[in-house]
């Protein structure tokens, strides 16, 4: 993209405004997602042109209420308006979304942006929903008392998005002159304070405005120079001594403003409507008493149902499409290494992540729904009570659920999470559900384990491998909320949006958004740990070319590796090929079915194979008694419920808290946890008497 | 002001104008902006099905609260 853009134009605004909607009619698909230098907050832009095709990019700003920060996302927003972002020149305008149905508390936003000294421009979104609500808004008495251009629109169905273009696009953009008035100290102490301040110009009044707020955590998180932080605070001791609060006084004046503003500019029709809207009627099903759970209960199974039973014949098909793929290039090409490493290394180790593909972008146009239509927040609102016995935030519920899918869409989940500490949290424990990969261990082992048993008892023992997944989950997270990332339960100050029909348009470019960055980003570490697995089972090759290939593994480094640990996992109950099915499952686990008929020397083995439940269970430890006890199958479960062997969600753990300490901490504990819970089982089921 | 409650002593249904928040510095300020300041007429709309957090109407959206928080929060009930 060499052209010269003509300008940089940011959109902000409170969430659940229409923001994506209209950030997406305005660029269609030329969007793109990447990372602000320095912090892993996610940066979308995107390109549109203006009413004379002047090439303009605009950047997304996360949804926030405020420019007095909470969330790393909210950080990289005010960072950016105040040009403090090396290398990212502060925007030439911005545009600020608003609700058109809720003024009232939307103008708040507005209020701050004209603060800034940059050209605003007002997309009043909506006006429909207004409408409807018997609100008739004065557009022109609005525009005039903000003194910067108001563009009303319906973005759900591009309403007003070329008027949008055409307002960003007009040459000069006058700078917003009106602004909410703070008391006169306030001010004098701001115009003080911003001489101080390294700031530019334009923005030291906003710098000053913002220090002048901080309360005594956020001075010292600021990191000052002693100067500075001297002047601020000697600042808030003259206001405090003037009777003025510095932390209220400028919500309280910008509120005052929305207020007379609004009520010059809103008209109700007829008399005041406070009738039940139908998100009232909604609210009275979805969160009550008893109605709310049922319905939570059936969205989720619904939900569930879905990824496992919609997923299916989908994933069976990539499944053949990739056997069918490696079977043809295995009969077009010689045999030897290279044959050996496109079939067995690449197709199978790469396909056996896409595999997982279907299952993610259906989780996530269930999530979108949710998200989208407003739900999410009632489910955080009903989980927030549980959660919060464990020191976590209603919000951590989402993606700890969506790990029971898949680890990988519940990781990206977290970024609703305000606080660090609480994500953190959150992702350490996220793998610790029971996800899709684990479902083919569990099956094969509770058939080796129990060959006569019904089909209820199998699955009483499937419900508690997810069950323990759950607990382990929980009680870590309390842990993690005790010690190592101590902090208090946090506030929860919730917004409890109106209920919205979901823009699907909107949910397919954010599936398609996720599955490229999922293909591309997971892809190449996949690809590279794909290889170097296939090559650890393959080399060195035993001297004796008519070995089979059970004892080419047996002398290959993975082979040679699961000798060594073998006595470290002996006290599991495990030997030397269990070894080298948990060493191969690293890359991901349900690689242990298939390297369990690489060395049982089945072909073609899959969970469904009766030879290969036949092979585990008549394998005989060198002592002659059976290898595949009821308790040895168990220990086996309960380490792969517990254990980090993913290396996908490794990739997206390092991706999301931007460096390797968390990943490998997670791995550290898991395997620990593993271990332990594994050694219980083993050794206190032989105490008890347990075969 | 001898006649303020604090808000979590609301039931369902009542309403009261808020007198003060005696929250600490940054959860005040961000109660705040969410639209809860003094002077505003706030509404408990209804209790979450665990008896905690509280859904509340306050300048025509829906704000959820948990009982610690809204403990420090004064209110002059109104009808």
């Amino acid at each position: 993209m060499a052209e010269a853009l003509f300008r940089r134009v940011a959109i902000a605004g409170n969430p659940n405004t229409g923001k994506s909607t209209i950030f997406n009619a305005l660029t269609g698909l030329r969007q793109k997602v990447g990372n602000y230098p320095g912090v892993t907050v996610e940066k979308k832009t995107g390109r549109f042109f203006g009413s004379h095709g002047e090439a303009m990019e605009l950047i997304d700003l996360p949804g926030s209420y405020s420019l007095q920060v909470r969330s790393p996302d909210e950080a990289v927003a005010r960072d950016l308006l105040l040009g403090r972002v090396a290398g990212e020149p502060r925007p030439d305008v911005i545009i600020t979304v608003v609700d058109a149905s809720n003024l009232d508390r939307h103008l708040y936003i507005v209020a701050q942006m004209l603060e800034l000294g940059i050209p605003v421009v007002v997309a009043l979104n909506m006006v429909d929903v207004a409408e409807a609500r018997g609100l008739s808004i004065d557009l022109l008495e609005l525009k005039e008392r903000l003194g910067v251009p108001v563009i009303p629109m319906v973005a759900s169905n591009a309403t007003g998005i070329i008027e949008l273009k055409q307002a960003v696009s007009r040459t000069p953009l006058p700078k917003p002159e009106r602004r909410a008035q703070f008391p006169i100290v306030f001010e004098t102490e701001i115009a003080h304070l911003a001489k101080l301040t390294n700031a530019p110009a334009e923005s030291a009044r906003m710098e000053a405005m913002l220090l002048l707020s901080l309360d005594e955590q956020g001075l010292r998180d600021a990191n000052l120079s002693p100067t500075l932080y001297t002047a601020v605070t000697a600042g808030q001791t003259r206001l405090r001594g003037a009777g003025i609060d510095p932390i209220s006084a400028p919500v309280d004046a910008r509120y005052d403003w929305v207020a007379t503003m609004c009520s010059a500019v809103v008209h109700r029709r007829g008399e005041d409507n406070e009738g039940l809207t139908i998100s009232d009627r909604l609210d009275m099903i979805l969160t009550h008493k008893v109605w709310g759970w049922v319905a939570f209960v059936a969205m989720m199974s619904l939900m569930f149902v879905c990824i496992f039973f919609l997923a299916e014949p989908i994933m069976e098909a990539i499944n053949g499409g990739m056997a069918a793929l490696g079977n043809w290039i295995g009969s077009h090409m010689a045999e030897g290494d290279l044959r050996s490493l496109i079939v067995d290394g690449i197709i199978g180790g790469v396909g056996g992540m896409v595999v997982f593909l279907p299952q993610i972008l259906i989780l996530f146009f269930f999530l979108g729904i949710l998200e989208d239509s407003g739900y999410m927040a009632r489910a955080a609102f009903i989980m927030d009570r549980l959660m919060s016995r464990v020191g976590l935030h209603g919000k951590s519920f989402v993606p700890m659920l969506s790990s029971f899918a898949c680890a990988i869409p519940g990781v990206m989940a977290t970024r609703t999470i305000e606080s660090r500490k609480d994500r953190l949290v959150t992702i350490l424990v996220a793998p610790l559900m029971s996800c899709s990969a684990r479902l083919p261990v569990y099956i094969v082992m509770i058939a080796v384990m129990l060959p006569a048993a019904g089909a209820l008892q199998r699955a009483g023992i499937m419900l508690g491998m997810y069950a323990l997944g759950l607990i382990a989950a929980f009680v870590m997270a309390w842990v993690f909320k005790k010690t190592l990332l101590k902090s208090e339960t946090p506030m929860l100050l919730l917004e409890l949006p109106p209920y919205r029909a979901p823009i699907i348009r909107g949910i397919a470019q954010r599936m398609w958004e996720r599955a490229t960055i999922f293909l591309r980003r997971a892809g190449t570490v996949i690809l590279a740990l794909s290889i170097v697995l296939w090559a650890l089972l393959t080399y060195p090759k035993p001297e004796n070319p008519e070995a089979t290939q059970s004892e080419a593994l047996a002398h290959s480094i993975g082979g040679r590796m699961g000798h060594t640990i073998e006595p470290v996992i002996a006290p599991l109950g495990f030997d030397w090929k269990i070894g080298i099915g948990i060493v191969a499952s690293f890359a991901a686990r349900e690689v242990f079915v298939g390297t369990m008929g690489q060395i049982y020397n089945i072909e073609d083995a899959d969970e469904d194979n009766e030879e290969l439940r036949e092979q585990m269970r008549a394998e005989k430890r060198p002592d002659g008694s059976p290898l595949f006890t009821p308790l040895v199958c168990l220990s086996l479960m309960v380490f792969y419920v517990l254990a980090m062997q993913c290396v996908s969600t490794v990739a997206i753990v390092r991706r999301e808290t931007g460096g390797w300490t968390w990943p490998l901490f997670q791995i550290a504990y898991m395997t620990a946890l593993a271990y332990l819970g594994s050694l219980i089982v083993y050794q206190g089921g032989k105490l008890l008497g347990f075969q | 002001m001898d006649d303020s409650v604090s808000l979590a002593s609301l039931s369902p249904g009542q309403k009261g104008k808020i007198t003060a928040l005696d929250l600490p510095g940054a959860q005040k300020g961000r109660v705040m902006e969410m639209g809860l300041t003094a002077g505003t007429t706030i509404e408990v709309i209804k209790v979450a099905p665990m008896g905690d957090p509280v859904q509340y109407k306050v300048r025509g959206g829906h704000i959820s609260l948990r009982k610690a928080e809204a403990a420090l929060i004064q209110v002059q009930l109104t009808t």
